[in-house]
């Protein structure tokens, strides 16, 4: 894509029938840091990579929480992001107040987009920079849809935006038939190796992402480091192990007494 | 056709008493249960007591149907609040925010009789209680709706603190411990359920600590 004479505001077509401000938009999505989603019929797992702008600073935030059982990844204009998270909150706010119960995911993502399709048809506005993985609950289940700027959203089993993304894109297309009945820990396993992929040889620690879950019967939460690292541990150290010993449980309990006896001689041994 | 005078309300008055006492690490909130409309009753258990926050708990009396939307507007508020500041509103913080609120529909007031019970930011319990239009103040123990006037004077007497210009010095009280409170919440209903047609059927009594909160239910004369 390179500059033209019909790219100048969003509200002028190409001669081939294209906005370019809109795809221009869809660009910024593209160079944001990666951010992931999976469902299963009951859970949906989002988990993004921490970008930090220096080492002296602390990382963006890219994953709100709407309500207990909606929450968003955002990759792209994170400002954008916070911006439409807010608008989301207020959203579910008036709805619970009006009606006294939960707003369906599949109508807030309809808002959303008709949000954005109004920045597209506009000469003073632009569109939102942003790509947003909704997750979130109706009476069917859970559901992952993903909007774009452009107005359009979709639903997905599992998908990746940001950059390098298509690496965990690959990872989730081999995966994905057998989410639909996974349990809310291996979903988590799977978002965290999804992370993984994007970091292309970077070594994977929980320091680097951050996951959120919400399912039917369990509001939407972030998990804590120590829980991201324990899961990190279960596959790095089976791909450490040289023996396969099988099961991750196995591995790790096999990989933390020589540990021990190494660190501190004094200290009883925890297996026995 | 000759003017007529009125004859339609937008208020109604669902009678009940409320009550808060204060004490050094807990808080009491307590109401009837009777939900009533001139001489008849709707509900024998109906809570007039609801919980905003983890650490702030409101009990309502006078129009149930503006209490009810009250409890909603604070409700969203709250969640706004916890978007906004990721934790949860203290106590405090509450009060003034319900204040507000009542004092927003100054000209088409909440019939809403409020007592505020929670714990402040040190884990002192803590009682705010307001009028219709959100005047309101820290006590250390409040009456509020139908049966106040009959129990607010015997609070006064047990819990009020002596003044300081009275000669001999009297000392200041002893802090209530929570079983006395509870005690004493359960006898000033019993007291005032005697004389007040509109205060009766059941006591629900939520006691408020750092850890947690606990709802007792009493049974009350239900003539």
């Amino acid at each position: 894509m390179f500059r033209n004479q019909y790219d100048t505001d969003v509200t002028t077509w190409s001669p081939t029938g294209r906005l370019f401000q809109v795809e221009y938009a869809m660009e910024a999505v593209k160079q944001g840091s990666a951010a992931i989603g999976l469902r299963s019929r009951t859970h949906v797992v989002l988990a993004c990579v921490n970008k930090a702008q220096s080492e002296l600073s602390s990382h963006q935030r890219k994953i709100f929480k709407v309500d207990d059982h909606i929450g968003v990844a955002i990759a792209g204009l994170t400002a954008d992001g916070r911006v439409l998270s807010r608008y989301m909150r207020s959203e579910s706010i008036n709805h619970a107040f009006t009606y006294e119960s939960p707003l369906p995911v599949g109508r807030l993502v309809v808002h959303l987009a008709d949000k954005a399709q109004v920045c597209t048809q506009r000469s003073w506005k632009r569109p939102y920079g942003v790509g947003l993985l909704v997750g979130g609950l109706d009476e069917s289940g859970a559901h992952l849809y993903y909007n774009c700027p452009s107005g359009n959203y979709f639903e997905y089993q599992a998908f990746a935006i940001g950059s390098r993304s298509q690496a965990a894109k690959t990872y989730l297309e081999r995966r994905f038939e057998s989410f639909g009945d996974s349990s809310k820990e291996d979903l988590i396993k799977d978002a965290i190796l999804a992370v993984r992929e994007t970091l292309q040889g970077e070594t994977l620690k929980s320091s680097l992402c951050t996951v959120a879950v919400l399912g039917v019967g369990e509001p939407f939460n972030f998990l804590d480091q120590e829980t991201i690292q324990k899961v990190i541990d279960t596959f790095e150290k089976v791909a450490e192990e040289e023996e396969g010993e099988g099961g991750e449980g196995e591995a790790e309990a096999a990989a933390a007494p020589p540990a021990a006896e190494q660190g501190d001689q004094d200290v009883a041994p925890m297996e026995m | 056709m000759v003017k007529q005078n009125a004859n339609w309300s937008p208020y109604d008055n669902n009678g009940g008493t409320c009550v808060a006492i204060a004490g050094s690490d807990y808080c009491v909130i307590a109401a009837d249960t009777r939900m009533s409309t001139g001489y008849s009753i709707l509900s024998r258990d109906y809570s007039k007591i609801h919980k905003l926050a983890d650490k702030a708990v409101l009990s309502s009396s006078g129009f149930q149907a503006d209490v009810k939307a009250l409890q909603k507007v604070l409700k969203s508020r709250h969640l706004i609040y916890q978007h906004q500041h990721n934790k949860q509103m203290s106590c405090p913080a509450m009060a003034q925010l319900l204040s507000n609120t009542l004092y927003f529909k100054r000209f088409f007031p909440y019939y809403a009789f409020n007592v505020l019970g929670g714990l402040d930011e040190e884990g002192k319990g803590c009682v705010f209680t307001y009028d219709a239009v959100g005047s309101y103040e820290k006590v250390g123990y409040s009456a509020q709706g139908s049966g106040s006037t009959l129990i607010m004077p015997f609070l006064d007497n047990q819990l009020k603190s002596p003044s300081p210009l009275l000669l001999p010095a009297q000392d200041s009280n002893t802090p209530l411990s929570e079983a006395e409170a509870v005690d004493l919440v359960k006898t000033v209903f019993a007291s005032a359920t005697e004389r007040d047609i509109y205060t009766g059927d059941s006591l629900e009594i939520m006691v408020l600590k750092a850890d947690g909160v606990k709802t007792e239910l009493m049974a009350l004369r239900k003539d």
